[in-house]
């Protein structure tokens, strides 16, 4: 079955062997005089320049699962998919105003994760459980689905069953514990370099032999026109042109709540080098925009995705593109960095989601004493036990599953907005008002992802995210986003609620935080430090 | 207890005017009346598919300048 494939599979073994020797190396690279905090463990020392960080967001957040999905959904249901190219415009303003803010408190408090933040913002280690729960939850899916990324990849292959991804994961597992965040950030190199050399050599090769962009697209409108569903197109109808921006605007909000977009941010070394990455990071965007029309170009090309077990799994289409146009040593070459393209995110996932267990469950319940030595090893080992989770989601639930988790992760993690991103601009919230906000919109997304049918997969519930507005009685065929109508109802609660307290005079939590801190910048003096020089 | 205090430092800020700048990137690729239609076609490329990616580098055109323009002095 694979002979037919060796090509391909030997290129992919042996540039996945590379990077993994790579990852161990990593360890020794920029060196610190101690691996032991997770300052450099969590976070690569907090020292990254713009170069490394610009590969290290970028292939942080352009994830496998991107590349594999994003045209999936293009080859399914044509221009809705395209929003993942707004949305990756719209984030990177956002980060520039304000969560650069971020680094500079976390600068001068040594915070590692949102929820430090938050504790230390609004005084309430409730609040900051709150943020750190909806944290691991949101990402540990988002591992998951990397290796649907891998998977997708290896059945192009003919390679099936479990066992491939058990080892690349133990692997990854391996070097992610030796190496902290200098693992990921070295391998994103090789991760980017080879993802821009197979999208470019994509875009110049595939539209030729298919004749030409125009008959693409036309292509795919012709498919689009004989199926029965009502909103698919090469342009988007009247009912899902809103739901189009508000799926791009809290996508866009809820990329940088993500744990591990904020630990990437954390690592770099100053202002400048976050302010110049927003404005070199939607270089990615582009590379994006053109994964997703490689959808189509799936569609012109007349690929048929696999199926297994009665399903279809249209995540296969853009390796199938690859399989059909490509000599194979070149798709050997596109499938490591689709494979490899899953190992930086699912690493730096894993350091994120450890450091919130670490930082504001362990220490804040267990071991208030505990060293910095004692932290990264914690988090050392969650991170390994992040990781067994995440295989143990792919080999005992259906993957369908993790697909509808990352679906909620999405629309959950855009209720911790109010805290940590609003809070970075304003102390004006109550602790408790903000508890109840999230709670509010949590309940309220979940009901409403719960109420979404998806015909076509012949599913009552947890459908798709979106929403019906004639379900709320309006008299339209319009849909919205799910997480933006959750978020309207966790801000709503939470302005309601702060009046209500603030007018009962309830203790708010006190703020450790001075406003100065959020403009600090490299050299200026850190609480640590000022306390130290304080006791001598 | 308040003579402990560190000396106040010199008045940092982060706002400015040229911030404004930056609403143009996050509105702009919000209003889809703007561009979703097939004409006129670039290259074989929709309107909707050229006039998005375009969208890409005015974003990176204004962040840019945001940040020349209140790049701290010295």
């Amino acid at each position: 079955m694979s002979s037919e494939h060796l090509t391909e599979l030997i290129i992919f073994g042996v540039l996945f062997l590379v990077v993994s020797g790579m990852g161990f190396v990593a360890a020794r690279w920029r060196r610190p005089t101690s691996m032991e905090s997770l300052d450099e463990w969590g976070l690569g020392g907090r020292n990254f320049g713009s170069w490394i960080t610009w590969f290290l967001i970028g292939g942080d957040l352009y994830t496998a699962y991107t590349f594999v999905a994003v045209p999936a959904l293009v080859f399914g249901a044509g221009a809705a998919g395209f929003y993942a190219v707004p949305y990756t415009i719209v984030v990177y303003p956002l980060v520039f105003l304000v969560l650069i803010r971020l680094w500079s408190v976390s600068h001068v408090h040594g915070f590692v994760t949102p929820a430090d933040f938050v504790r230390a913002r609004f005084g309430s280690p409730t609040l900051a459980l709150v943020i750190a729960l909806t944290g691991i939850v949101a990402t540990m899916p988002y591992i998951a689905l990397q290796l649907v990324g891998i998977e997708a990849v290896l059945k192009a292959m003919g390679v099936h069953g479990h066992w491939p991804i058990i080892i690349a994961f133990a692997i990854l597992a391996a070097y992610t514990y030796q190496s902290g965040l200098r693992a990921p950030a070295l391998i994103a190199f090789v991760k980017d370099v080879l993802i821009y050399i197979v999208i470019i050599a994509a875009v110049l090769y595939i539209p030729s032999k298919l004749g030409g962009w125009g008959s693409i697209f036309d292509a795919a409108q012709a498919k689009f026109d004989k199926t029965p569903a009502p909103n698919d197109g090469v342009l988007l109808d009247g009912s899902n042109q809103l739901n189009y921006a508000m799926l791009a605007l809290g996508s866009a909000l809820a990329l940088f709540l993500y744990p591990h977009s904020i630990t990437g941010v954390l690592a770099s070394k100053n202002r400048n080098v976050i302010k110049r990455n927003m404005a070199a990071l939607p270089a990615y965007s582009f590379v994006l925009g053109l994964i997703a029309l490689l959808g189509f170009m799936a569609i012109a090309a007349g690929v048929k995705p696999i199926t297994t077990d009665g399903k279809v799994d249209t995540n296969t289409v853009v390796p199938l593109l690859f399989d059909q146009t490509f000599p194979s040593w070149f798709t050997g070459v596109a499938y490591a960095a689709i494979g490899i393209g899953a190992l930086v995110p699912a690493a730096i996932m894993s350091i994120a989601a450890a450091n919130l267990f670490t930082r504001n469950i362990y220490r804040e319940y267990w071991r208030k004493d505990a060293s910095e030595k004692e932290e990264a090893t914690v988090s050392k080992l969650v991170s390994l036990v992040v990781k067994v989770g995440a295989v143990a989601c792919i080999l005992l639930l259906d993957p369908e599953f993790s697909i509808d988790l990352q679906l909620i992760g999405g629309v959950i993690i855009l209720q911790t907005l109010p805290a940590v991103g609003l809070g970075l601009v304003t102390r004006w919230f109550h602790r408790g008002a903000l508890v109840v906000g999230w709670a509010g919109g949590l309940i309220a997304g979940l009901w409403m992802l719960y109420q979404i049918p998806n015909v076509a997969k012949k599913k009552e519930h947890f459908g798709g995210s979106a929403f019906k507005l004639s379900e709320f009685g309006f008299d339209t065929t319009m849909t919205v986003y799910v997480g933006v109508l959750a978020l309207a109802v966790n801000l709503v609660l939470a302005v309601v609620v702060t009046l209500v307290l603030r007018g009962a005079k309830v203790a708010d939590g006190v703020d450790a935080t001075r406003e100065a801190d959020y403009t600090a910048d490299e050299g200026d003096p850190k609480v640590k430090d000022l306390e130290l020089s304080s006791s001598t | 207890m308040a003579a402990q205090d560190p000396p106040p430092e010199p008045r940092r800020t982060d706002r400015s005017p040229w911030n404004w700048l930056l609403v143009v990137p996050v509105v702009l690729p919000l209003l889809t009346l703007l561009f979703n239609r097939d004409e006129p076609r670039i290259a074989g490329f929709p309107a909707f598919y050229w006039i998005q990616l375009c969208f890409i580098p005015l974003g990176v055109a204004c962040t840019v300048l945001v940040y020349r323009m209140t790049r701290k002095k010295g």
